[in-house]
């Protein structure tokens, strides 16, 4: 026998008591997707701004026109030379960033683990924010880049359209359901990279990025 | 065994030849350095939990859904098994099925002998702890490097993890320096110089001992929080980024998933994560949670296997009342709060599942025939504490008080057992009660003092740690008799 048919005629047997009835009629879910609680935030972004900072990220609001500077901005208080930038994303982005003498890489061709291990940033536009726990979640589009390109480089910055912001978890996962759907891969960051793994206190910046810039683009 | 081991060897013996609870407990509770940093970690963490579970005002309707998934998937096992297989190989990953943990861990050197790795690197996963696979790959000659910062503590440490979500938890900053400076240089980039017990400045080490390892990996091995029957997605929950680099930069991964780890739909991770990061590291939400369905081109592993894992499962599932263990997602909220954890540690408990869950779960996967597992359930004080916090709502009091009656029953008659089957036929008739009643009357009379102290024989395991109160001279019989002589009133 394969441990396969071994597995599963032992679920089957421990499940002899269980009613053969569709799984739904079983057990039913009392819970409401995608339902707001009483009492939930009515600034949104407001919220979103406050929790990612909780964090210890730094965000600021731009406005759409302002974008691309703003990101050559936070490059260069960093001081980092070289930035990777998705093909996708938009090419004001890469042309402010040439324009401040950073050196713009495009992943194109796929950049070695060295080669991103020695970049200094990377710069990403994102799918989902989550104002309630204040996450960014990409789905790895291409203005988001595969998914080592946003955890190798020491710096994050990211850049996420205020409608793109919901309120909490459910309506997150409902906005989400498209890429799952297009098998893409999804990355939920809150935060920089944080341990607590020592005596149980916080501590930032353990593999992924150590500083996360957040650009919310309003207007 | 390689005559020259790859990885630093753990602690000699199996877990499960530990001696029985109360022995363990006894030696643990002495070491007082070991109780400052429990009762410190403990202390703190149940407090920023507490803060923000008060944050979801339907924290508890997240919990019954929560725990009505869970019992949905359990009773309906076989069919979400079925569909997740056929999903997760749609998705282009391949599927494997162990039912014991020797099948899953050859099924790991398998694959890596196969892609020519002589090493792997490892996301932290309680399932391979259980399986022991980092020791049946060292025995197969490829080292298994774990990258977690508390793991890599234990690992370098030549110890054992004491806790679901914080493994060396047992250990403070000043310990985690001395382990780093002696032995992170004998397996790959030493510490730097001058290195202090500051926390930002450990994990700065193990960033960049660690670095090296996920850059050249070729094979990483990965656990998973939740397995979605419906998109073939698996979930790894995690706060330092490790977890990503595992899962992004090798060429091929492999996945051990517990059978119960499945959930039927996407959308019902609307509800664990938000239950799971609050109950476990006491945060709104973790730094990083990565989702990934099989293989997708261009993006991470190109060869995607996933192990589901039986390894006693069913056992647990075969039971009605002990099944809603296997509903546990490992957040670690029980531990936190038992007043038993927080004072032996997770040693004591002679399992990588220590604590309150660890003592339902445990005897259920192993059995009770050695002494350890049999004395688990009895590992506690029935407070209920744990029943409260876990965002699943297993009763955890409920299945130990099953337990022990099932380890009473196997082991014959005992004299607590003896004197409760005497004590229901005493009790079952009045006559005989006030016989009994008289004896106990004459037995106050007689002994001296106030208490009855430690008494030898049978009784000494009762007398041994609590005094017990000399019977009355009187009993209630005797004294309702005397009150009422003559009527009611007056």
């Amino acid at each position: 026998m394969s441990s396969r048919d071994a597995v599963l005629g032992r679920v089957r047997a421990a499940l002899a008591d269980v009613p053969a009835v569709p799984a739904a009629e079983d057990v039913a879910i009392d819970w409401e997707y995608g339902q707001r609680p009483a009492g939930a935030a009515d600034d949104t972004l407001g919220l979103f701004v406050e929790r990612v900072e909780d964090y210890r990220a730094e965000v600021s609001w731009v406005t759409p026109a302002e974008v691309a500077a703003r990101i050559a901005d936070a490059l260069g208080d960093h001081e980092v030379t070289s930035a990777v930038v998705p093909s996708g994303a938009p090419q004001d982005w890469r042309d402010a960033i040439a324009a401040r003498g950073i050196r713009v890489l495009t992943d194109e061709p796929v950049l070695s683990h060295a080669e991103l291990d020695g970049t200094g940033a990377v710069v990403t536009a994102s799918r989902v924010g989550i104002a309630e726990t204040g996450t960014i979640v990409l789905d790895h589009g291409p203005d988001q880049g595969r998914r080592a390109l946003s955890l190798v480089p020491d710096l994050h910055v990211c850049v996420i359209r205020a409608e793109q912001v919901v309120a909490d978890v459910p309506e997150a996962v409902a906005r989400l359901r498209p890429s799952i759907d297009a098998r893409q891969p999804l990355t939920w960051i809150s935060g920089p990279s944080a341990t607590s793994d020592i005596e149980l206190s916080r501590v930032e910046g353990v593999h992924g990025p150590r500083t996360l810039r957040v650009l919310l683009v309003d207007g | 065994m390689s005559a020259v081991r790859r990885t630093p060897a753990p602690p000699p013996g199996d877990l499960q030849d530990m001696p029985k609870f109360p022995k363990n407990a006894a030696k643990e509770l002495r070491n007082t350095q070991l109780r400052k940093n429990l009762r410190h970690a403990t202390t703190t963490i149940r407090e920023k939990r507490a803060n923000v579970v008060a944050e979801l005002p339907h924290w508890e309707q997240l919990r019954r859904a929560g725990e009505a998934i869970k019992n949905r998937t359990l009773r309906h096992l076989d069919d979400y098994l079925l569909q997740l297989e056929e999903s997760l190989t749609r998705n282009g990953a391949i599927v494997h099925w162990a039912s014991d943990a020797a099948e899953a861990n050859q099924i790991v050197i398998d694959v890596a002998r196969a892609k020519g790795a002589d090493e792997v690197v490892k996301v932290k996963s309680m399932a391979t702890q259980e399986i022991d696979l980092n020791e049946a790959l060292e025995a197969a000659g490829i080292a298994a490097w774990e990258t977690d910062l508390a793991e890599l503590i234990v690992q370098l440490g030549h110890d054992r993890p004491s806790h679901i979500l914080v493994p060396a938890i047992h250990r403070n900053r000043s310990e985690v320096r001395e382990i780093f400076t002696e032995e992170m240089g004998r397996y790959g980039t030493p510490p730097p110089d001058g290195l202090t017990d500051d926390p930002a400045m450990l994990a700065g080490a193990a960033r960049v001992h660690l670095r090296e390892k996920f850059l050249r990996a070729k094979v990483a091995v990965s656990g998973a929080n939740f397995a979605v029957a419906d998109s073939g997605t698996l979930v790894v929950v995690e706060s330092e980024g490790n977890g990503r680099m595992c899962l992004t930069l090798p060429e091929t991964l492999i996945s051990i998933v517990g059978i119960e780890k499945t959930v039927p739909t996407f959308d019902d991770l609307e509800v664990f994560l938000q239950l799971l990061p609050r109950s476990s590291t006491a945060e709104r939400m973790n730094p990083y949670t990565s989702m990934w369905s099989g293989v997708r081109e261009g993006d991470g592993p190109q060869e995607v296997h996933v192990v589901l894992l039986d390894n006693g499962r069913t056992k647990v599932l075969a039971d009605e009342v002990g099944r809603q263990a296997l509903r546990c997602i490992r957040c670690s909220a029980c531990l936190n709060i038992c007043p038993v954890y927080e004072r032996v540690g997770g040693h004591a408990y002679g399992s990588v599942y220590p604590g309150p869950i660890g003592a339902i779960l445990t005897p259920q996967l192993r059995g009770t025939a050695s002494a350890v597992d049999a004395s688990l359930p009895f590992a506690s004080s029935l407070c209920g504490a744990c029943y409260e916090v876990c965002p699943v709502r297993i009763n955890i009091p409920e299945v130990l008080v099953h337990l022990r009656n099932q380890v009473v029953e196997s082991h014959g008659p005992s004299v607590e057992g003896t004197i409760m089957k005497a004590g229901g036929w005493v009790m079952g008739d009045g006559r005989r009660l006030a016989l009994v009643q008289k004896g106990s009357e004459l037995a106050g009379r007689v002994l001296p003092g106030e208490v009855i102290g430690p008494l030898p024989g049978p009784a000494a395991g009762w007398t041994g740690a609590r005094d017990l109160p000399k019977p009355p001279t009187q009993t209630f019989r005797d004294w309702w008799v005397a009150e009422h002589q003559g009527g009611r009133d007056e």
